[in-house]
């Protein structure tokens, strides 16, 4: 079939899906409703890995499709259109295989919640939201498909809307990324007054020429590049939960799991470093910018990892795990190696879907307890989810064999990323040494709070019985008989057990709906690195990306180096050495975590407490809104601006009023007169006066 | 027969049917009320699908005025009216809002409806005339004249505290009518025409055109309104009717964007340019200030009255950036504007008319009774925070960043608004739809009924319409304001 049908199917069939299920879906019902936007999915999946591998094996050429006109002010030109590359070949297949999988991954979990439809609906709408977003030709399409995830992630954190906790997560993660936004815009404003366009293929040549340009921005002068990089790499954080702004995404975690899994884990949230990766012939006349990326990136990274190890809830690990990795992405796109980048989000959609997915079987086992503190001892109840976890684990914390260089997903990808920065430091750049240090330490921190997670779930002793088990399942009955919506979905999270109530609760796996998809992304997680590394990072990297990145004259940090033994293993012996940490504390001495929490260091009450970014920021921002827009509104408009202005001319009148003793609309009828009368006489005094 | 006459004066045609009705029957007497209904419903249509067809008519490729009509009136006046790319587009705008506003009347106005449908009416045909005119004169007459029947509807028709509200905004504009009169004669004076093509290339000695300048200023501020004249809209819309708010909004907030782009840029360009930064400093105060004071609001309306009035923010920034981007966006982010805002004062109403407040927090948890309300509300909420995909999104990204090309500040300033949006509108959103039903009240509260439903069907249409395919837009006005755009940049020498 022609490439260029197959794309537009590619991206209209979920636009379908999600239109079907969200207007008619109560009418057509549940079933058909999940029918048609996972069925599309499914197509949309199939069709991008036959474009995929058109692009890797068959010669398929680079083509930007253009469908109809979105803009057109003067030089502000944009079009909705296709862009075909490597890298949107690349995100194609993460995005509509990850995306299919979370959908039939929702058959089994969200089978009993009352609104199917509408949680197909966003999810299908996400995903063409994200296909816009990363088929954009120009940075108004990019927009468009950014704020359209940013819509379809906000609609989903709340998709419980009667939880107080889902609202205000949906808000602050739509404000935050509004935060990113603001910077986002300004960088393209920068670019179409510098450039003149918002087409990427007209940018592109003319970058070389002006990126030295003096530019002048809020009264500073700027180099024109890493201004403009700078700006839109804000938009970067926003979007890839960064810190500074990634305060909303642990709080992201309050959607339904397949939720967490597909937008806040293997998609949406990359879209930063997809973009970082798409700008590569902008970053790299950008050092400035480019040392930004990688200190941010690294500071993330080790941030989000500290969080990581100390929290509870198995979402929050994930999540903060998520957020560690992006930092990884960034570094390793800060140094200029956009391919390690973009390998490692290729990677981590595998995996990190896959612990998602996974701590949803197991959350969905455990009557919807997410406190790891309750778990233990799961693996022979949940074999499956243990085995399919215990693979995502293996891959996020990059093991694999020395010398023979086999290894699962993470082995390559993050081991590219580390090797690229410390070539990056070779090559003379001392925050390249600096990023090497911090993703090697970050390697260890990783691999501890990662097998904290599965020993803490899958090992050791119970710490659940099964009266608590029915404890919660009687608990959830409860809340949903009082509530007053008898539509709410909410507990409609609960899933009503046939032995429900009968006899003794026990874990038990999950349906085959729920299983397949894990067992789909372990085949990933085992082999994503292992038959791809080549194509992103090795000799075939110049045939499978085509030039769609762009590598500076001077950035050699992805050739083949010659690297120290001590440095090429860092990673690996990082990684062995936060298992053996994890396996100390959580196995041979189990109950050691428990006793040196409850200890409250001052390490780890920081660390606990996400470092207080969001009592800061609630100190700061979010009280400085509500003080001074209560100061412009009560001081500022009705005692300054009314007060001077019309109150003190109007009270006369309108003491007249009062004194008459009624206000009734007989008054406005003398007004109208007395201003129509007034107009009159105006206007009779002009023209006598222009007549004469 | 004269196409702009007849779309300006259709409405009236209506008027004089309900008059006969009036004097042929009993005004209270139902079936009275319920032809007159129909009757301003089927003028308002009428005079639609006139403007639709004037739309088809008019020639995108001239930059001049189309339609044009002009005839000797009395006492050595002219009577002329024509439309370019700029106009045309505000006459197609207040066809499309007038029906919706009857239909959204239909059941919430039951005391003195010959009245109230013959105000509507009245009104339809002075805004029209101010967007047609081509007289200084003659469109004086209009713009002030059509400040009478909003003042009735909001007196008469309105809230708890309507004389205040009413008299606030008599106040306000009238301040800057009068000013704009005395500069109007004085311009008639110095110029030897009161014909506004003619003033347009009539060039004004830069001194005279800075009091010109401001003149005009004080009376198009107040009706934008902007930053620190806007304290008449917040009461004016909380007490006015639905259908009142939809048309103070949609059209009337218009009037003063159209009247800088038809008067200040062209005939006072050296002033326009030299105040510049008092305009950028206003606008971005607007946005940034109203903004955040919408965030603290407890009444729906006035939170939705004072995000116009950051909305408004953005249109009086691109319209002096002097660029092609900055006055694109401009006249698009009115054009949306009256869509979303008026849009989002017919969402209030819905809930106003079933629960008769406008209090944020007696609401909540609407979305388990109302779900297809649930939809549209939040549809028009992101049309308001500027979502892509929506009409609301263009017009602030093609506003900030004509602004960004003139001065980087007031872009950057300006951009904080499109954080603060999100912040009231999605705690608005929340506020009155998320979460329990907890209040009683609401337990038996009913969805949109098919009428509404048919009156929201065109708003939401229109929304995404513009947001996806603004070129339908961007196509009309091009020429014109590609005009504008150079005979200005030439008169300042930029």
């Amino acid at each position: 079939m022609d490439a260029h049908l197959l794309v537009t199917v590619i991206l209209f069939g979920p636009l379908i899906g999600a239109t079907i299920a969200g207007l008619f879906g109560r009418r057509i019902g549940d079933t058909p409703s999940r029918a048609i936007t996972t069925g599309f999915l499914l197509l949309s999946a199939v069709l991008s890995w036959v474009v995929f591998s058109q692009w890797t094996w068959g010669g398929l050429e680079p083509f930007t499709l253009t469908y109809a006109p979105f803009i057109q002010v003067g030089n502000f030109l944009s079009s909705w259109s296709f862009r075909l590359d490597g890298l949107s070949a690349v995100m194609l297949v993460v995005v509509t295989t990850v995306s299919s999988l979370v959908h039939v991954y929702s058959w089994g979990y969200m089978a009993d919640d009352d609104s199917k439809p509408r949680f197909f609906a966003y999810l299908s709408l996400f995903t063409f939201a994200m296909l816009a977003l990363i088929s954009a030709a120009d940075f108004m399409q990019l927009f468009f498909g950014w704020e359209g995830v940013g819509l379809a992630s906000y609609l989903l954190i709340g998709f419980w809307y009667h939880k107080p906790t889902a609202n205000a997560a949906a808000i602050k993660a739509f404000v935050v990324n509004r935060v990113g936004d603001f910077g986002f815009a300004l960088g393209i404003m920068t670019v179409f007054w510098s450039l003149g366009s918002i087409q990427f293929a007209q940018i592109f040549p003319l970058v070389a020429a002006h990126a030295n340009d003096a530019w002048a921005f809020a009264g500073q002068s700027f180099r024109l590049m890493d201004l403009a990089c700078t700006l839109l790499f804000v938009g970067a954080m926003g979007k890839s939960a960064q810190f500074f702004l990634h305060t909303w995404l642990p709080d992201a975690m309050e959607g339904p799991t397949p939720v967490s899994a597909l937008i806040h884990a293997a998609t949406m949230v990359t879209a930063g470093v997809y973009m970082v990766c798409l700008l590569s012939p902008m970053f790299e006349y950008a050092p400035f910018a480019k040392h930004v990326v990688v200190v941010i990136g690294a500071i993330t990274a080790l941030f989000a990892a500290t969080v990581g190890l100390v929290q509870n809830d198995i979402k929050r690990v994930i999540a903060y795990s998520t957020c560690s990795q992006l930092g990884y992405m960034f570094m390793a796109a800060g140094v200029g190696a956009y391919q390690a980048s973009m390998f490692h989000l290729f990677t981590h959609a595998f995996f990190k879907a896959l612990l998602f997915l996974g701590a949803g079987s197991v959350i969905h086992a455990m009557a919807h307890e997410q406190d790891m503190r309750r778990y233990g001892g799961l693996a022979k109840y949940l074999p499956v989810t243990f085995g399919v976890m215990t693979i995502g684990t293996i891959a996020i914390t990059g093991l694999g064999i020395p010398g023979l260089e086999i290894g699962f997903a993470g082995f390559y990808s993050k081991d590219s990323i580390i090797h690229a920065a410390y070539a990056s430091g070779v090559a003379g750049d001392p925050l390249g040494y600096f990023a090497f240090v911090m993703g090697v330490f970050v390697a260890l921190l990783t691999a501890f709070y990662s097998w904290r997670l599965a020993f803490f779930t899958f090992n050791g002793h119970a710490r659940w019985t099964s009266e608590d088990l029915e404890h919660h399942w009687h608990n959830r009955d409860h809340a949903h008989g009082d509530d007053h919506g008898h539509a709410d979905a909410a507990h409609a999270e609960t899933h009503s057990e046939p032995d429900h109530g009968g006899h003794q609760h026990l874990p038990h796996e999950s349906p085959w709906s729920m299983r397949l998809p894990l067992i789909a992304l372990s085949i990933g997680a085992i082999a994503a690195g292992f038959f791809f590394h080549e194509k992103f990072i090795g000799a075939e990297q110049i045939e499978f990306w085509k030039g769609a990145i762009f590598t500076g004259a001077s950035n050699h940090v992805l050739a083949e180096h010659e690297l120290p033994v001590l440095i090429e293993q860092a990673p690996l012996i990082a990684g062995v050495i936060g298992l053996l940490i994890a396996a100390y504390v959580y196995l041979l001495k189990e109950g050691l975590g428990a006793r040196l929490a409850a200890q409250r260091g001052p390490l780890y009450v920081f660390f606990y407490n996400k470092w207080f970014f969001d009592e800061l920021y609630q100190a700061t921002f979010v009280r400085a809104a509500k003080f001074l827009g209560d100061l412009f509104w009560k001081g500022g408009d009705q005692k300054i601006i009314d007060g001077l202005g019309p109150d003190g001319v109007s009270a006369v009148s309108y003491q007249v009023g009062r004194g008459a003793g009624r206000i009734q609309s007989g008054y406005v009828y003398h007004y109208a007169f007395v201003m129509l009368l007034g107009v009159a006489a105006i206007l009779s005094y002009a023209l006598w006066a222009w007549n004469s | 027969m004269p196409l702009l006459s007849l779309i300006t004066y259709a409405p009236l045609i209506g008027v004089a049917a309900i008059l006969i009705l009036r004097v042929f029957g009993k005004a209270e007497d139902p079936k009275a009320i319920e032809t007159a209904k129909w009757i301003t419903l089927l003028t308002t249509l009428a005079t639609l699908a006139l403007s639709v067809l004037l739309v088809f008519q008019f020639n995108p490729s001239d930059n001049g005025f189309q339609f044009v009509e002009e005839t000797p009136w009395f006492a050595g006046l002219y009577y002329r009216m024509g439309v370019d790319g700029i106009s045309v587009l505000f006459v197609l705008l207040t066809a499309f809002l007038m029906p919706i506003c009857i239909a959204a009347s239909w059941k919430s106005i039951d005391r003195r409806v010959l009245e109230y449908m013959i105000a509507f009416l009245v009104l339809e045909t002075l805004v029209i005339g101010v967007f047609c005119a081509l007289d200084i004169i003659l469109f004086y007459v209009f713009f002030e004249f059509g400040l009478v029947p909003m003042f009735l509807i909001i007196g008469i028709w309105g809230g708890q505290r309507r004389v205040y509200a009413a008299f606030k905004f008599f106040l306000y504009t009238l301040l800057g009518s009068v000013l704009m009169l005395a500069a109007i004669l004085g311009m008639i004076g110095i110029a030897h025409t009161s014909s506004i093509p003619e003033l347009m290339v009539f060039k004004f000695a830069p001194g005279i055109q800075t009091w010109l300048w401001l003149a005009f200023f004080a009376s198009f501020a107040v009706k934008m309104p902007m930053w620190p004249v806007h304290t008449w809209l917040p009461d004016a819309h909380v007490e006015a009717p639905t259908a009142g708010s939809v048309i103070l909004a949609g059209i009337l907030l218009k009037l003063g964007g159209y009247g800088f782009m038809r008067f200040s840029l062209p005939m006072f360009p050296q002033a326009s340019q030299m105040f510049t930064p008092l305009v950028f400093a206003l606008s971005v105060i607007a946005v940034v200030y109203t903004s955040l004071v919408a965030f603290r609001q407890t009444d729906i309306k006035k939170l939705i009255a004072y995000s116009s009035v950051a909305h408004m923010g953005f249109v009086t920034m691109g319209i002096f950036s002097g660029n092609v981007t900055g006055e694109q966006g401009a006249l698009f982010q009115m054009l949306s504007h009256g869509v979303i805002s008026g849009a989002l004062f017919l969402c209030v109403g819905v809930v106003y008319d079933r629960m008769h407040t406008r209090e944020i927090a007696f609401y909540g948890g609407l979305v388990h009774r109302m779900p297809w309300y649930a939809a549209t509300f939040m549809l028009f909420t992101m049309g308001n925070v500027g979502l892509p995909g929506t009409s609301g999104f263009l017009g602030e990204i093609l506003t900030m960043t004509g602004t960004y090309g003139v001065s980087t500040w007031t872009a950057i300033i300006a951009a904080t608004g499109v954080i603060l949006s999100a912040v009231y509108a999605l705690n608005l959103y929340r506020a009155v739809i998320f979460g329990n039903l907890t209040n009683d009240k609401l337990a038996a509260i009913t969805d949109m009924d098919w009428r509404e439903i048919a009156i929201f069907a065109p708003l939401i249409a229109s929304t995404l319409w513009l947001g996806i395919s603004p070129g339908s837009v961007f196509n009309l006005t091009q020429a014109s304001v590609d005009h504008l755009v150079q005979v200005y940049q030439a008169a300042i020498g930029g």
